[in-house]
């Protein structure tokens, strides 16, 4: 499953802009990008990429228990990320690592959590609203539907002024559309005109699973039978997933409901670093995404603009000081307290919890000598 | 002893009310400070006050508004606190507990029903992984104070997936708590202190006993929330049991009483946390405990009491910690229900076994 005649380009692969009637109502969207905001899509790409390759590093010398790359989506999420407003609340699945960059978060939390010294624990309200990472698939489509009828029960969306109204913005990918708690999204942000939008990354793979077992149509048909409008995108274009996404925040958070986009792109590299890619898909797959890489098209569009090579070189050595410092900052994590874990099981004091933190602690204390060395 | 000549349904009469001391008048200017009401109606009080109380109280579930809730639990909210308030959902038990998640994140308190206690499983991931975790996953920033009401157990003669008692699940779930009421005292007074609670509740309404009546006292509760309660003293068997087994237990009480054997009945009340001291002081004083339930025994949360009491009251006990519970299988079709639940006949046969040791 590839491009439809449906797919809304809005950059070629040549990085041409695509003027035509499909993407006339998008590029007004474009036009009011500033030259900063241009060079930001371009920045984060390329500082994400090389974060995720260093991180796919620090995995496999032991450093990281487990690595998620994002390597090939870059474009998706970084142009829908871009599109939401402050005021906005995003609910990630778990490989929108940029996404949280441009939200705010430190993506060192995600490194804690791959380390295995958390399991997510960032604040949403100090991260620009990006909540935690939901590694049960599609459950978060439900969280923000949720959270989007809260929007509406406190007016703070729908109120006729879209700089301050609010939206909701969920991510989640191709394997996801066959759970039953992503349908259910539907149908309660159907039932209840929710302000939201479902973003699908269409990457074409559910770790081994091509897209075709989890569909026979294409996806973005998929919410149409539930009442909510629906666009395919080049996923690998990071100005068509900007203008969409933020076309349809607008609209849902204008009350007109909940939208949905299916975003195709390619996941280049491994679902995880626990998986093994070359067992199930070929070159010949490969080479045809990469020749649509969401940065090389970008670049391409960039300096036909007249953006020069200080620029881009600018990017590199600031792609690599964020690899470098990820790298020291990993080296450098230590290890929380036994206590941690039954910290924060519950909110108010629990008997059977305290008690056994009680007898950890004096269980771990039984053991300390007096230099200080376990006997 | 021998355990009752003939078989006797679970009593209609119920529990003896809460000691606790009388409201003054302004307490309540409107009802009665004592009033005698239903379980249903008691709950559906509270839920009312707790409503009232805090404009972030939410009820969402199937058929709750308009109709009330096929036990009119909800009888009457949504046309005083209106459809923003109290939602008649679309019929997706993962929808209802997945959005209850959002709105709390947002900041309200949603009460969710489940229809009948064998429904709940669609929504078992959304309450185990998602719900029950959350507040672990945010390392404490964010909350999530949702109620789960699950009308629950058998006795009403229904068909598949209407009668059961999954409580266990949920009681094993790290993050969640479980508590049930058995009397409509502590039906008024649980829903309000569960709603009130910052973390996830089970709320484990026994069905069977919605239609008994019994004196609610809105001055105070007199007991906190996850504390067990001594409802029947006695001196040689200690019998443990929450929601409806509550009054089978008081019930085999009578009948031992009227042959000479003394039961000390305790209220479980909350099985999550289990609030072990009431119990392990009974059974210091009498040496024998029998747990009674409802659900299967296997894997229960009788299992758990007979194996904590087996641990800290060994030298206090006279003979084993026995279980009278439904059996090991599927809950079987209506009219076999009368011998699988365990009744007052089931509860003395097992201290006639203890006190044979």
């Amino acid at each position: 499953m590839s491009y439809t005649e449906a797919t809304l380009q809005v950059l070629s692969p040549q990085g041409t802009l695509v003027e035509n009637d499909a993407t006339a109502p998008y590029l007004p969207w474009i036009a009011k990008l500033d030259d900063a905001r241009l060079q930001d899509f371009y920045r984060q790409m390329v500082i994400i990429r090389r974060f995720d390759i260093e991180a796919g590093n620090l995995q496999r010398q032991g450093q990281l228990a487990l690595w998620i790359p994002s390597l090939g989506q870059e474009g998706a999420q970084v142009g829908s990320g871009y599109a939401a407003k402050a005021q906005d609340h995003i609910f990630p699945a778990y490989r929108e690592h940029v996404v949280g960059r441009i939200r705010g978060l430190d993506p060192m939390k995600i490194i804690e959590m791959l380390r295995g010294l958390s399991h997510g624990g960032w604040v949403p309200a100090e991260t620009g609203n990006f909540h935690l990472y939901t590694l049960v698939i599609g459950s978060q489509s439900l969280h923000a539907t949720g959270y989007a009828m809260g929007l509406q029960f406190d007016g703070v969306t729908a109120t006729g002024d879209p700089e301050t109204d609010a939206a909701v913005l969920v991510y989640y990918g191709d394997g996801a559309t066959s759970q039953g708690d992503v349908s259910e999204a539907f149908v309660f942000a159907a039932s209840y005109q929710t302000p939201q939008v479902f973003f699908l990354q269409n990457n074409h793979w559910a770790i081994s699973v091509p897209v075709e077992r989890q569909s026979r149509t294409p996806l973005y048909l998929r919410s149409t039978g539930f009442g909510i409008p629906s666009v395919q995108i080049d996923g690998n274009d990071v100005l068509a997933s900007y203008a969409t996404t933020a076309q349809a925040l607008d609209d849902a958070r204008s009350g007109r409901g909940p939208g949905f986009i299916e975003a195709l792109t390619y996941r280049m590299g491994a679902h995880t670093s626990s998986d093994d890619p070359s067992k199930y898909r070929d070159a010949e797959e490969l080479t045809f995404w990469s020749e649509r890489d969401p940065i090389v098209r970008y670049e391409a569009f960039l300096r036909a603009k007249g953006e020069g090579d200080a620029f881009f070189a600018d990017v590199a050595t600031e792609a690599e000081d964020v690899a470098a410092d990820m790298r020291v900052r990993t080296n450098g994590l230590g290890v929380p307290p036994a206590s941690k874990m039954f910290t924060n099981v519950y909110t108010d004091a629990h008997a059977g919890v305290d008690a056994q933190a009680a007898w950890l602690s004096a269980y771990e204390a039984s053991y300390d000598t007096a230099d200080g060395d376990r006997a | 002893m021998t355990a009752a000549k003939t078989k006797t349904a679970p009593a209609a009469k119920t529990p003896p009310a809460a000691k606790t001391p009388p409201a003054t008048k302004s307490a309540a200017p409107v009802v009665p400070a004592v009033e005698s009401l239903t379980l249903a109606k008691a709950i559906n009080s509270g839920l009312r006050a707790a409503m009232a109380a805090d404009p972030k109280v939410l009820m969402m579930g199937e058929d709750i508004g308009t109709l009330g809730g096929v036990f009119t639990v909800t009888d009457g909210l949504k046309a005083e606190f209106g459809d923003k308030r109290v939602l008649d959902t679309p019929l997706a038990e993962s929808g209802i507990i997945g959005t209850a998640i959002g709105l709390a994140m947002r900041g309200y308190r949603p009460v969710c029903e489940i229809q009948f206690d064998g429904f709940i499983y669609p929504g078992f991931d959304q309450i185990t992984s998602q719900l029950a975790k959350l507040t672990y996953r945010h390392e404490g920033s964010q909350s999530f104070p949702v109620v789960i009401r699950v009308p629950y157990g058998g006795h009403i003669g229904a068909v598949e997936h209407h009668q059961e008692s999954p409580e266990a699940y949920f009681a094993h779930t790290a993050g969640l708590r479980v508590i049930s009421p058995a009397t409509p005292h502590d039906g008024y007074w649980m829903i309000q202190e569960a709603i009130a609670s910052n973390d996830p509740v089970m709320f484990f309404e026994p069905k069977s006993r919605y239609w008994q009546r019994g004196d609610v006292d809105r001055g105070a509760s007199g007991i906190e929330l996850h504390r067990s309660r001594v409802i029947r003293t006695g001196t040689e068997v200690t019998v443990v049991g929450h929601g409806a087994m509550v009054s089978v237990l008081l019930q085999a009480a009578e009948i031992a009483a009227g042959e000479g054997t003394s039961l000390e009945v305790i209220d479980l009340r909350s099985l999550s946390p289990i609030d072990y001291e009431p119990i392990l002081a009974s059974v210091q004083k009498t040496g024998r405990l029998i747990v009674a339930q409802e659900a299967p025994g296997n894997v229960s949360v009788g299992s758990e009491i007979a194996a904590t009491v087996a641990e800290r009251a060994f030298y206090s006990l006279e003979a084993p910690v026995l279980r009278v519970s439904g059996f090991d299988t599927p809950f079987p079709p209506a009219k076999l229900e009368g011998a699988y639940l365990p009744d007052a006949d089931r509860v003395l046969e097992a201290v006639d076994r203890s006190l044979a040791y």
